[in-house]
Parts: structure tokens; sequence; C-alpha cells
């Protein structure tokens, strides 16, 4: 007879690992990354390699000659920090600012507080505000999407963003009814085809992979419909008190980053609340601020902000909303 | 739809493999190990001297408080001596040992088949009977069933509930009892409804077992105030708290026992042994024990005397595999993981679980991620992740006001986390530490 193991109970797991939510969400990812190489081409496939590569390399050098400790560049996490930082940048960004932000999110954001599970704010975005803050020109020139194998039509080479074509034109005193002509049609905004960061200009293909990672239950609802939810209604209030002045509330959904931070980077389990009601207050200021940002803030889009300052109260959201108690 | 409760749970693979295996009797084996703690509350105390001639069902160990629980003789013959043997907890604990002689049972005890239907006893008179009898929770938690009829002055029972769920993956014993004797089954539990003086009875059965809900539901035709409630299935729905809210929508408070919301929970493997110790003045001297694995020959149900050593029953299933690495007394969830092939059959022992090696061992601990699957997963609503944090820093102050002490300890915290962190390792410690707080304060 062999020799018996015992332990506490449980003696049966779940076949869940770390690897594989991290592998769901980089499945997840793959849709808008193809969109993405569809209309940026081989800047936006090369950009991302390149993020991803170096948020690998940044964290096994850390782990293995500042922590000399165990290498945990397999958990997949690294990975998605990569893909989610080039998803924020414009694909024309020179390769040198990425590994920049790659040293950022991973050195700073990730394995200063402690690595996988301890960062309080999403590393991704930490590493694209650090960049937006330190290369403004870089980080704001957005390449004109070029579907593949199609003739390039324009000279332009670069134009603004939709939200960038909005804030500066209502800021020079144009009319909405004047700008209107001039934003994609929203059926451009869903399929990808406009100005933006690479991995931001699809909605179809970022909700796609947001059904995936419903199914696979890796996200719950609570974040995505407050936040979803709390910014068309902010903006539709707006939009019903003064629809010259505030566009609708549709416009904010599809457009910018917001698809991309509701499903993908708010929703990030280690810098967001724990408990279904505390994922609600997230989900709800996050939207809010977004909102405040993009109408009254200096800056066009406000995800990354929103998700930043909201991570900052996370723990604070913690402690004071519990899941709901038995008895 | 299908009742169940709110809160968390989880649903681990089911792997009933043993559930169409009637149940077996086995030879008696030479000699039977009697552990005099077998129950929750203070062991009971041998009156049994060396050499002492015993029959089957005589009083060998007499509890003596208020929570403990009698211990009758499972076979007939000489005392050995009272020894210490290794007993579920894997220590040495005090036991009787005897060696079998024949199977010669004290007079007083009915062992015909005949099926008794009328109960002639007094609440009052249950009451002791059970008592008498060394009656405990057969569900494995074991509590002194007589104490649990023992309703405090000012509250009433409307509803007993009789615990059929069987949530544990693996274990079939609770589904054969109800298939095979669910007369015996349904008359235990009037028997319980009649000390309670309770109006009604639900017995809650997951769908998983749809012969055992079809058997009951008939037979409950015979009891007036008896039903059957079919219950989604979902570990843990066998917590009495857990099913009293799939059952009634009733929430125990905090700290507070069943009676606080009217209802008393038995198990139907209890409700079996009444009817056995009030119609046929039996003892709890055997029980029905799964014995499974998936490498295992003959995953069997057997009715076994206490005492028995499990290597016993092992062998009449086929032997232990090969593959073998850990052996558990009850479900995966929430049994233990025993030392010794010689261990004993306890009152509690529902099943034996052999587990192959590569199951046997966790899974590799990471970093918590924060998913907060161990809050979806707590049917108690607690936050494991949090109380796991607060224990290691020994804060037991703040693990205590975080509700500790709520934990039913039912796993599915530990089972759920995908970073395979043991959150019910450090939860148990939190407990002992943070009742030994509660206990000092009592003493100021």
């Amino acid at each position: 007879m062999s020799t018996l193991i015992i332990s506490g109970s449980p003696h049966i797991h779940t076949d869940q690992s770390v690897q594989k939510i991290m592998m769901g969400v980089i499945y997840a990812l793959i849709p808008a990354f193809l969109v993405s190489i569809y209309f940026f081409g081989l800047d936006a496939l090369l950009l991302t390699v390149v993020s991803v590569a170096s948020c690998m390399l940044f964290e096994y050098l850390i782990q293995k000659y500042l922590i000399k400790g165990e290498i945990t560049i397999t958990d997949g996490s690294a990975v998605i920090t990569g893909i989610l930082l080039a998803f924020n940048v414009p694909s024309n960004l020179p390769i040198w600012i990425i590994i920049i932000g790659a040293f950022v999110s991973i050195g700073i954001a990730k394995m200063a507080f402690g690595g996988l599970g301890k960062n309080i704010f999403n590393p991704a975005l930490v590493g694209r505000v650090f960049l937006l803050l330190s290369f403004p020109v870089q980080m704001t020139s957005w390449p004109v999407p070029r579907p593949l194998f199609m003739p390039q039509l324009t000279d332009a080479v670069t134009g603004p963003t939709a939200l960038g074509i909005l804030k500066e034109g209502l800021g020079a005193g144009k009319s909405l009814e004047e700008l209107l002509p001039q934003l994609p049609t929203y059926v451009n905004d869903l399929m990808g085809n406009q100005g933006g960061s690479l991995g931001e200009v699809s909605a179809i293909a970022l909700l796609i992979g947001a059904a995936y990672l419903f199914y696979k239950k890796i996200i719950t609802w609570h974040i995505p419909v407050a936040y979803l939810g709390s910014a068309f209604i902010f903006a539709a209030i707006l939009h019903l008190i003064n629809p010259s002045l505030y566009i609708t509330p549709f416009f904010h959904l599809i457009t910018g980053g917001m698809i991309l931070g509701v499903f993908y980077m708010a929703t990030d389990m280690v810098s967001s609340p724990m408990s279904p009601r505390g994922m609600l207050i997230f989900g709800f200021g996050c939207g809010i601020i977004t909102m405040l940002i993009r109408i009254w803030g200096s800056y066009p889009e406000g995800v990354s902000f929103a998700i930043l300052l909201m991570n900052a109260v996370t723990p604070l959201i913690n402690r004071g909303f519990k899941p709901a108690r038995f008895g | 739809m299908l009742k169940t409760f709110k809160l968390g749970g989880v649903h681990p693979a089911e792997n009933k493999i043993s559930s169409h295996q009637a149940i077996r009797e086995i030879a008696l084996p030479k000699r039977v190990f009697i552990p005099v703690s077998q129950h929750l509350g203070a062991p009971s105390k041998a009156i049994v001297q060396n050499g002492e001639v015993v029959k089957t069902g005589q009083l060998i160990a007499r509890g003596e408080s208020f929570i403990s629980s009698h211990i009758h003789s499972p076979v007939s013959g000489k005392v050995f001596k009272v020894d210490e043997v290794i007993d579920i907890s894997g220590y040495r604990k005090q036991a009787i040992i005897i060696d079998v002689e024949g199977d010669d049972w004290v007079e007083t005890i009915d062992r015909s088949d005949e099926i008794k239907w009328e109960v002639l006893l007094s609440p009052k008179e249950i009451v002791d009977k059970i008592n008498l009898m060394g009656i405990v929770g057969m569900g494995g938690a074991t509590f002194p069933s007589h104490v649990k009829l023992m309703v405090p002055e000012g509250k009433t029972i409307d509803t007993l509930i009789i615990n059929g769920v069987e949530c544990e993956p693996y274990l079939t014993s609770d589904h054969r009892l109800m298939l095979e004797r669910g007369e015996e089954v349904l008359i235990g539990a009037f028997i319980l409804m009649k000390a309670l003086r309770a109006d009604r009875v639900i017995i809650g059965i997951e769908q998983n077992k749809p012969d055992a809900i079809a058997h009951l539901t008939n037979l409950c035709d015979k009891f007036p105030g008896f039903s059957v409630q079919a219950l989604k299935v979902k570990y843990p729905q066998g917590g009495e708290k857990q099913l009293i809210k799939a059952l009634m929508n009733r929430e125990v408070p905090s700290g507070k026992l069943p009676f606080e919301v009217s209802c008393v929970v038995h198990n139907v493997g209890t409700a079996f042994a009444v009817y056995e110790a009030v119609q046929k003045n039996k003892p709890l001297i055997e029980r029905v024990v799964t014995v499974t694995g998936k490498s295992l020959k003959e995953p069997s149900n057997f009715l076994v005397r206490i005492g028995t050593p499990i290597s016993t029953l092992i062998e009449q299933a086929g032997g232990v595999p090969e593959n073998t690495g850990k052996i558990l007394s009850g479900g995966p969830m929430m049994g233990k993981a025993l030392v010794s092939y010689d261990t004993p059959v306890v009152k509690g022992m529902s099943g034996i679980v052999l587990l192959p090696d590569q199951e046997s061992v966790r899974v590799r601990v990471q970093n918590c991620i924060r998913c907060a699957r161990c809050i979806s997963a707590c049917p108690m609503g607690l936050e494991p992740y949090l109380l796991a944090q607060l224990v290691a820093a020994e804060e037991y102050e703040s693990a205590e006001k975080e509700r500790v002490m709520d934990c039913i300890e039912c796993g599915s915290c530990h089972y759920t986390c995908p970073s395979g962190r043991p959150l019910l390792d450090y939860i148990r410690v939190g407990k002992i530490k943070v009742g030994q707080i509660i206990r000092n304060r009592g003493k100021k």
C-alpha cells in the first residue's frame, strides 16, 4: 500500500486557474487585434508584439535580478498588460516610446507594488497615461485607418479622433450641426473605420470579445452595466437639456476608449472592487468621471483617467461595501 | 423552477458512481475498535473491563454530560482492552477494542424485517429513547440527536426538515437508504415530528436522485403533512442553514440555531436510526457507508458495524487501487483525510472515498488576483480572501468583525480559487483563535 497524503478539506479543486483566466482574456482580445491589423497594418502588429515582448521581458528581468524570486511571466498577466498597452496608443507610435510605456506599466505600476494581484492601478493604463503626459504629440497623432489591400484614398496620414473633432470644434465655438458631417458614421464607429488608439476603434470586435468574457464567466455584468448606464444617463440628460451643444449619448458609448475601457480595463479583477455592490459603485463612478472629462475637461477622452481615479478608491469601496451576509 | 439557496455555492463534478449499488451487508470483522468519542461534545466513559463478555447492542460507554452520547457494542465477544487507536482525526484516541465471537444480540432488540408503523411513545419518551440508543447526526456532524429535539422554552417548531440532499460528490449512502428503506426513513421522520410537535415534514432531495424523489413522494401519501421537495443540484445545499433557506426561505440569524426560525433539520440516516431505536429498540451500532473512488474495482454501499476497520470495507470493494493517494472519511469537500487503513468506522462516517495520486495533492499556490470568486462561492456571504488575509496578519479582532465565526467550513472558497489558495486552512485557524478570544471574554 502506498503512502497516504493528508491535508485539510476540500480535497478537490476546480479546473479553473490563473493561467486559464488570463488566456480567456487574451482570446477575447483577438477580434479587436485582427481589426487593428486590418485598419492600421503592420504598424499595429509590430507595436503589439513589441509591447507584449517588453512587458514580459521587464517582468522577467525584475523578478530574476531585482526580486530574485519566482518567475511568473507565463501566467499570462504580462501578456495582457502588453496587449492592452498597445491597444491604448496610436499605431504610428515610435517603438522606443512603447518600450518606455511597457517599463512604466510593469516596473512601476505592477512589480513595485508586489507583482500580480498586488497592484492598485491598472498597469496598462498607468503606462498609457504616463506616455500621454510625457509624449503628448506622438500620443495624439492618430493615423487615418487604411484597410489592408486598399489604395490610399487621401493624402492625409494622420487625423483627429471623433472625440477630438467634437472637443476642438465645440471649443472653437462651432455648433453641433456644423460638426456632425465631420464625425465618422456610426457604422464606421462600430466597425473600427475611425481614427483612434489601435485597439479601441472597433466597438463590434471588442463586444464580440466581451461576450466571450461573459460566457467564460471571467467578468460579471456589474461594472459594465453601471459604467455604460451611468455614462449614458449622464450624457442623455445633457442632450435632452440642450441638443445643439451636447451630442446624443449613443455617440459617447461607441467612440473613444469607452468599450475597450468598460469591458477590458474597468473589469480588471485586480484593481476593481470585490463585492457586487462595490462593483456597481465603481462602474458608476467611472461612467460619471469619464463624461465629466469628455464634456468639461481639457482632454477629449476621459476613460483612462476615470478608471485610474476609481482604482484609487477601490480599497475604500471594498471596505465600505460588503457582500450581503447570510443571516 | 427548482428551489435552491441564493447566496454562493459551487457545483463540483458529482461522481456518484456507486448510486446503483444496493446496500450490502458484509461479514463481521475479527476485531472492532470503538472510539469513545465519535460524536460532537464530551467523550463518553467506557464502562466495560478487559476480558468482559459483551452482547451486540449492550451499552459499553456512557455519555455523562448534556452534550454527549452513549455507545453500544456493535458486536458480541470479549473486550480485549481499552486502548488508544488512531481515529478519523488522525490522532490516537481512547477506544474499546472487542474481539468478535459469534453474533449474540441483546434480547430486547427486535431484529425482524417487519416494518412497525404504529408509534406508541410520547414525545418525552421518544427523546429519552433516542438519547438512550446513542443516536447522533448521521450526516457527518454527529451532533447528539436528542439535544436537537429539546426545543428551548418559548420556541415552537412548525417544520421538520429531513435532509436527503447528499450534496457531497461521490457519496450515495443516503440515496440508497431513501430508495431501499424509504418506509423506515419516513416513519423515523414521523417519530421526530411527533417529538418536536411540528406540523409538517419536508424532505429535501437534489434532483440528481430522481428515483429517490419519486419513491418518497409516493410513500408520502401515507403520511399526512409530509412532502418531498426536489432541489437544484448545488453544493453545500446539505448545510443546515442553506437547506432551511432553500426550502423555507428563512435565514437562521448569525450565531443562532435553526430553532430560531421554527425549524429542525435531521438527516435521512438519522431518521432511519431513529426508526430502529424507537420502533425496534435497536441502538446505533451499524450504518450505511459508501466506499467509492474512480479507480476502485467495485464502488459499493455497505451496511457495516461501527468499529470495523476501513481496510475491511475497502477489501470488500475490490482492494486498494495501486494509484491511491488519499483516503477520505466523508466526501471530498468536507471529508477528513485519513492517516491509517486501520481507522475504524464511526457513527458519522457516511463514506470512504479513495482519491488517485494526481488528485490528492493540492495545486500550486499563486498570488490572489482578487477575482472575487471566493466571495461569489461563499454560501454565508463572507469574504474568504479577506478573512485569510486577516488571519495571516493575526488580526483576529478584525476577523471576528468580518464574521469569521459564521463560516461553515464547506470549502467552496478553496475549491473555487483559481490561484489555489488554501483559504479554508487560514479561516479554520482564525475560527480557533477567535473562539479562544470569545471564551476568554466570557470569563472576565
